[in-house]
């Protein structure tokens, strides 16, 4: 008997981290889906009454990739790091490190596990969306595959953020603090020509921007950056995340003593 | 190594690295220990001694920091993922999925370890530990010795050969105590290697057939528990004097006899190789009536494996 990988622990670890969704169903569905009808509500209505169009795009329509984004960021971030972390705050963690269970099982199972909810509840804003505002997406396959990239990108960084962390605050920090902020300011609500000369330089420099850009243009062709930037970056993104994570298995840092 | 080993450790050691300047602290200093298939091992220590970090080095919760360790005969750096799913662990902390039921929880403990679903072997292994009635609860209902029982099933959901308890009774009642001894016995009957650590030495007394005893990351003793017992075991006999003496009597000079409670009784102590011999006594007696002297109590006490286990870790100078 060779173990050459240990498929049944990730899909073990999958059916494990996923079933923690269904529990909390309610929240976990009802929540963004909230959110999302706040959003079109405020700025749908009250605010794009008065911008009509923004590059030719209606604002409804406009702010769909950027509202997508704000929750696949957050939940992706959020569901990976606290899938991971909880073991270690509780100590059951002990059971995973001792278990013929590698890197490759346990990113698998983590980040798989937390990237498919964060699609689910895409799929589940864009339905959700189309109660308030008519859109079409023009790419359709490049915006799925996009919409996973980012989703898998992020869970593999919350993953991190779980591992580092050494209480709940800390959890909550970096998203509270960088991912939302950035998400912001990345032209979720607006398209960044929009901003005076020097903001729309310092604009560039949120990673986010071309997140929301690269979406965007998988919906409707047109964006404020090159697609094949976006791309470019968020594979990066997903690159040095990896490379970390090995680097964590490695050393066993904060996982083992 | 001898062939039989199951495990093989050489020459292990772990220092933990210091936090700030400093040196580190070291957990485990150069332990070689072999155990043998199908036995019972003991692995007794004060608070601190190492006895987690030992087995934390072999479960792959500690990353040691020299030697080696073979179990089945494969390295446990190259050939782990072989090797851990032979192992199981039951952890000294009660750390459990406060939110999951018994039974996902022990079927999830197994699928961890890449077998397939066996319904019937786990109900076997929720039935032995008296957890069958109990596998649709909440493991944050249940009592701190039903989630102690929670923690073997799921070390044994995988059925290890090689099974590592760390302090598997430290705050159970004494039922579940007697419950989990008779679940060892019946593990060891199955071939199950099993190594134990804990506190209460009347527990590695009652089961174990080898006993180390680790003080300060060494190993300090590893032997046969009835032969550790004989050889650093030690007999004491206390003669209640009918009337005090002033000194031992001539005729019982090669007694290692001494005068205690203001002469009224004499103190028999031998240890070491002399110790557990019931015929010196049985030698004391008949000099005793032989010299005349009249006593009215005669206790004698071999001592535990406790007595040899603290005074083995008191004898080492700090």
């Amino acid at each position: 008997m060779t173990f050459p990988v240990n498929l049944r622990a990730i899909w073990t670890i999958y059916k494990f981290e996923l079933a923690r969704t269904w529990r909390t169903l309610f929240q976990s569905i009802f929540t963004p889906v909230l959110t999302t009808s706040l959003y079109f509500v405020v700025f749908g209505s009250a605010i794009g009454g008065r911008m009509s169009e923004v590059g030719g795009v209606p604002y409804g329509a406009f702010i769909i990739p950027g509202l997508l984004l704000l929750t696949i960021l957050a939940e992706s971030t959020a569901n990976a790091s606290f899938g991971i972390y909880l073991p270690r705050f509780t100590g059951t963690i002990y059971e995973l490190l001792s278990a013929p269970v590698g890197v490759a099982e346990t990113l698998l199972g983590y980040v798989g596990a937390a990237a498919t909810k964060s699609v689910i509840l895409a799929v589940v804003i864009l339905i959700t969306a189309r109660f308030f505002v008519d859109y079409t997406i023009i790419h359709p396959v490049l915006a799925a595959g996009f919409i996973v990239l980012i989703a898998l990108a992020f869970s593999l960084f919350g993953f991190i953020l779980g591992c580092w962390a050494d209480g709940f605050e800390k959890l909550q920090v970096v998203p509270m603090l960088v991912l939302t902020p950035l998400t912001f300011l990345g032209g979720s609500f607006y398209s960044i020509d929009m901003l005076a000369g020097p903001w729309r330089t310092v604009a560039l420099a949120n990673p986010v921007v071309y997140l929301v850009n690269g979406l965007r243009w998988t919906f409707y062709g047109k964006a404020d950056v090159n697609i094949a930037v976006a791309a470019g970056l968020t594979f990066a993104f997903l690159a040095v995340c990896i490379a970390v994570i090995a680097w964590i298995f490695r050393t066993g840092w904060r996982l083992r003593s | 190594m001898t062939a039989e080993a199951i495990l093989d450790i050489q020459g292990l050691s772990k220092t933990y690295a210091a936090r700030s300047s400093g040196t580190g602290t070291v957990a485990l200093d150069g332990v070689d220990l072999q155990i043998r298939q199908g036995e019972i091992f003991a692995l007794l220590g004060p608070n601190g001694a190492g006895k987690t970090t030992l087995i934390g080095a072999v479960c792959g919760l500690v990353r040691p920091t020299g030697g080696t360790i073979r179990a089945f005969g494969l390295d446990m750096k190259r050939d782990w993922r072989k090797a851990r799913a032979k192992i199981g662990l039951v952890p000294q902390e009660l750390s459990v999925d406060m939110f999951e039921h018994v039974l996902l929880s022990v079927n999830h403990s197994r699928g961890l370890f890449g077998f397939a679903p066996d319904p019937a072997r786990i109900e076997d292994i929720l039935r032995a530990l008296s957890l069958w009635d109990k596998r649709h609860a909440r493991i944050s209902e249940l009592s701190g010795g039903m989630k102690r029982r929670v923690l073997i099933a799921k070390a044994l959901a995988h059925e290890p050969e090689l099974l590592f308890l760390d302090e598997p009774t430290a705050g159970v009642d004494v039922e579940l105590r007697r419950d989990m001894w008779r679940l060892i016995g019946e593990l060891r009957q199955r071939g199950v290697t099993i190594i134990l650590t804990t506190h209460y030495i009347e527990e590695a007394e009652e089961m174990a057939d080898r006993v180390g005893v680790i003080d300060r990351g060494r190993l300090i003793v590893v032997d046969e528990k009835q032969a550790l017992m004989a050889r650093l075991g030690r007999t004491e006999a206390k003669v209640g004097l009918a009337r005090p003496l002033q000194e031992v009597p001539p005729a019982l000079a090669r007694f290692p006899l001494q005068l205690v409670d203001d002469g009224n009784a004499l103190l028999y102590r031998a240890g070491g190789e002399e110790g557990g011999q019931d015929r010196a006594v049985a030698d004391l007696v008949k000099a005793l009536v032989a010299a005349d002297v009249e006593f009215r109590s005669f206790d004698v006490r071999q001592s535990s494996l406790e007595d040899i286990f603290v005074d083995l870790v008191e004898r080492k100078p700090a």
